[in-house]
């Protein structure tokens, strides 16, 4: 059961809550928007990845079960 | 103005084209089409037209080229495990400045169009279809489409009630899940799939997107069988293609053609140091003298990073330069730019000054990097694939005229004619009002 | 009512204890309201990382029901005066105070009701969220009319200073948020805007730059 971040780039504000939690698969472009590595989340950063979506403000960061 | 051509099929018999739109260059009504292609063949239950269409091997004609039966497929499943009856959309938006095949399809062979729309509603197991068409494009489509309707109903051949939508004359108004957020009553911008549309879109019922031209194919296949659709274009892409082609003298033609046609055929004879736009504006670039050994199918478009897409071909005059006309439409892209995403309402602005910059003289060394990279940046992290086709567009123009960039840097230009080519819209969105 | 006992004893206590977890109850919901619309205009906190905001906000909001459970559970157990249980929840359960008490469990009932959506929020769509969530903003007065209706203790003193400032920071927060709000960019007028300013930035470079 592996999981990917998915950010819906329309509620995505560039808040930058998620990269600071989960600098390993996300990081911020020059104008402050998240950048996903859309890889299957390793078992290691699971809970960082929980983090992150929880800690957005808009909603925009999910989880995709594939 | 459409030209008939004829066009070779795979057993090397020649077959006259053009299939869809009438040889006689006149708007078919009801009784002109019902006497040259008969009666709709309705297959009397859901799903049945689909085999055909696969054995066929129709895609879309809308720009995606996505294999018409799987969406059915897809729509179909969607209807029985959630127990939605869908719906079906015939997108005649054709929101892509350029092109001019679907307003000429709707206004020569409107009840082609139709057909297909009832077809394909029935295949879908649908109760409800919309034709949806730009509202700026042609000022009589909207009376020609209402009475072919009547005209329709009044001999009885109409088994799903079909309604006219307008597209408000936006360049992302054609998009998939912009077209629905519009009918659904909101603004024509996109919106961010999952899940698609096919599973969940119009009222939440799954709805089944295609462009007009693809459900005049279909509707043709229909009566003559995947054979007959086979019998032009290539093994893998069969089938012929309504095509828009603006040369240097600009008058555009839209004309219909067997896909794998060599482009030399079709453009003619071409400028040494020319360049051709290939798909519109979120096509490719191609210089002329690796065109002129292409032919229009993905297979062969596809080695020099192009695309069929919506037919959309156009010959750059020798007298003007590829990245003023390259700078002018980003500039028109980027203001259409629904706002939405960050990356795309950051990027495209930013893309279009620069370009500007390059296509002036002595731009700043940073400028054409500053462009890679944010072409880079902005692909892909859309709601939409704006943002990609845009970046695409222009790389490409980086390439194909990357010996103009260098003149642009010493002073020079080898445009002699400061005469805009590439048609684009004057005007911007500027309120909400603008998009609905 | 009060006056009436002379001595303390455990009754006291628990009245006492009832009282002062109310207040600390108050403040807790009055930083969620707080930190609640900071977390919507995307603010930060200075010196703490963006990720404080919300963190806070949630853990505060679940700090605050904790007290508010303690608050009530001690009303209740106190014999003094005849409250039951249901009346935490059920508006006018209580014969004691029948209205003062019937605000607090409307407003106690819909912060469970926002911090429930908010725990399922991955199984709830955003709307039904969203607008559970919009509750909050008439959670909170009925809370504070709670406070300074079913005890006169609140408007004395320095307890009135905290109903008072509680009441001056919400207003004065949310009145910022709608300013704010209103002082947006359209979505529609964003793209015309950022063209203007780029085109603006790029000429000013073309002109420092030109010999």
């Amino acid at each position: 059961m592996s999981e990917r971040l998915v950010v819906n780039p329309i509620d995505c504000a560039g808040h930058g809550a998620c990269a600071e939690l989960l600098p390993e698969m996300i990081t911020l472009d020059e104008w402050g928007y998240p950048i996903i590595d859309g890889r299957p989340i390793p078992p290691a950063l699971d809970k960082d990845a929980r983090a992150a979506v929880s800690a957005c403000p808009t909603l925009a960061l999910r989880l995709l079960r594939s | 103005m459409t030209t008939a051509t004829r066009g070779t099929s795979a057993e090397g018999t020649a077959t006259d084209l053009p299939r869809l739109l009438p040889a006689s260059q006149q708007p078919q009504d009801w009784p002109a089409h019902h006497a040259r292609h008969g009666p709709i063949p309705y297959r009397g239950a859901p799903g049945r037209l689909i085999p055909d269409l696969r054995d066929a091997g129709l895609t879309g004609r809308g720009g995606a080229a996505f294999p018409v039966h799987r969406k059915l497929a897809a729509v179909l499943d969607a209807a029985t495990s959630r127990r939605k009856t869908p719906v079906v959309i015939a997108n005649g938006a054709e929101s892509e400045p350029a092109s001019d095949k679907d307003a000429t399809l709707l206004w020569l062979a409107p009840h082609l169009v139709l057909d297909g729309l009832q077809l394909a509603a029935e295949a879908a197991g649908a109760d409800q279809a919309i034709l949806y068409t730009h509202a700026e494009r042609r000022e009589d489509v909207g009376k020609r489409l209402r009475q072919a309707l009547m005209q329709r109903r009044a001999a009885g051949v109409e088994r799903v009630p079909v309604e006219l939508a307008e597209a408000p004359p936006r360049f992302l108004s054609g998009q998939e899940t912009a077209v629905i957020n519009h009918i659904g009553g909101g603004h024509a911008i996109p919106t961010f799939m999952p899940p698609r549309v096919t599973e969940r879109g119009l009222e939440g019922a799954p709805t089944l997107v295609q462009n007009v031209e693809t459900l005049a194919h279909l509707a043709l296949i229909a009566r003559r069988g995947p054979r007959w659709f086979r019998q032009v274009g290539t093994a893998a892409e069969p089938g012929s293609t309504l095509c828009t082609i603006r040369r240097a003298d600009r008058t555009p033609r839209v004309t219909e053609v067997p896909l794998g046609m060599p482009l030399r055929d079709l453009l003619g004879p071409l400028p040494q140091d020319g360049a051709v736009l290939i798909g519109g504006y979120h096509g490719s670039w191609v210089p002329a003298g690796q065109a002129v050994r292409l032919t229009l199918d993905n297979q062969s478009l596809g080695t020099a990073g192009a695309r069929v897409g919506a037919g959309i071909v156009i010959t750059l005059p020798p007298a003007s330069c590829g990245l003023a006309e390259t700078a002018r439409t980003v500039r028109y892209l980027a203001l259409e730019s629904a706002g939405q995403c960050g990356p795309c309402l950051n990027g495209l602005p930013r893309i279009a000054a620069a370009l500007v910059e390059l296509a002036g003289a002595r731009p700043r060394r940073q400028a054409r990097a500053d462009v890679e990279r944010w072409a880079g940046l902005v692909t892909g992290r859309g709601a939409c694939h704006h943002p990609d086709g845009t970046a695409r567009f222009v790389r490409s123009a980086l390439i194909t005229f990357a010996a103009e960039l260098d003149r642009h840097e010493r002073g020079r230009c080898s445009g002699t004619s400061r005469q805009p080519f590439l048609p684009v819209p004057r005007g911007q969105a500027r309120t909400e009002e603008d998009w609905t | 009512m009060l006056a009436n006992v002379s001595r303390i004893d455990s009754t006291t206590a628990l009245w006492y204890a009832s009282r002062a977890t109310g207040v600390v109850a108050l403040l807790l919901l009055t930083a969620v309201m707080l930190l609640g619309v900071l977390v919507t205009r995307q603010g930060r906190l200075p010196g703490l990382p963006r990720f404080a905001v919300t963190g806070l906000h949630r853990n505060l909001s679940l700090l605050a029901v904790a007290f508010v459970a303690v608050h009530v559970l001690t009303a209740v157990v106190d014999g003094y005066v005849d409250i039951p249980l249901t009346a935490a929840i059920i508006p006018l359960a209580s014969p004691y105070e029948r209205l003062e008490l019937g605000l607090g469990a409307v407003s106690l009932d819909i912060t469970i009701a926002v911090i429930v959506t908010s725990l399922l929020r991955r199984h709830l769509s955003r709307r039904v969220w969203r607008g559970v969530h919009l509750l909050a903003y008439a959670s909170w007065p009925v809370a504070w009319l709670h406070s300074i209706t079913a005890s006169s203790d609140m408007l004395h003193s320095w307890m009135l200073a905290v109903s008072v400032g509680c009441a001056l920071a919400v207003v004065v927060a949310v009145s910022w948020r709608l300013a704010a709000a209103a002082r947006d960019v359209p979505r529609a007028e964003r793209v015309g805007l950022l063209m203007s300013a780029v085109h603006e930035a790029t000429r000013g470079r073309e002109r420092t730059t030109r010999r």
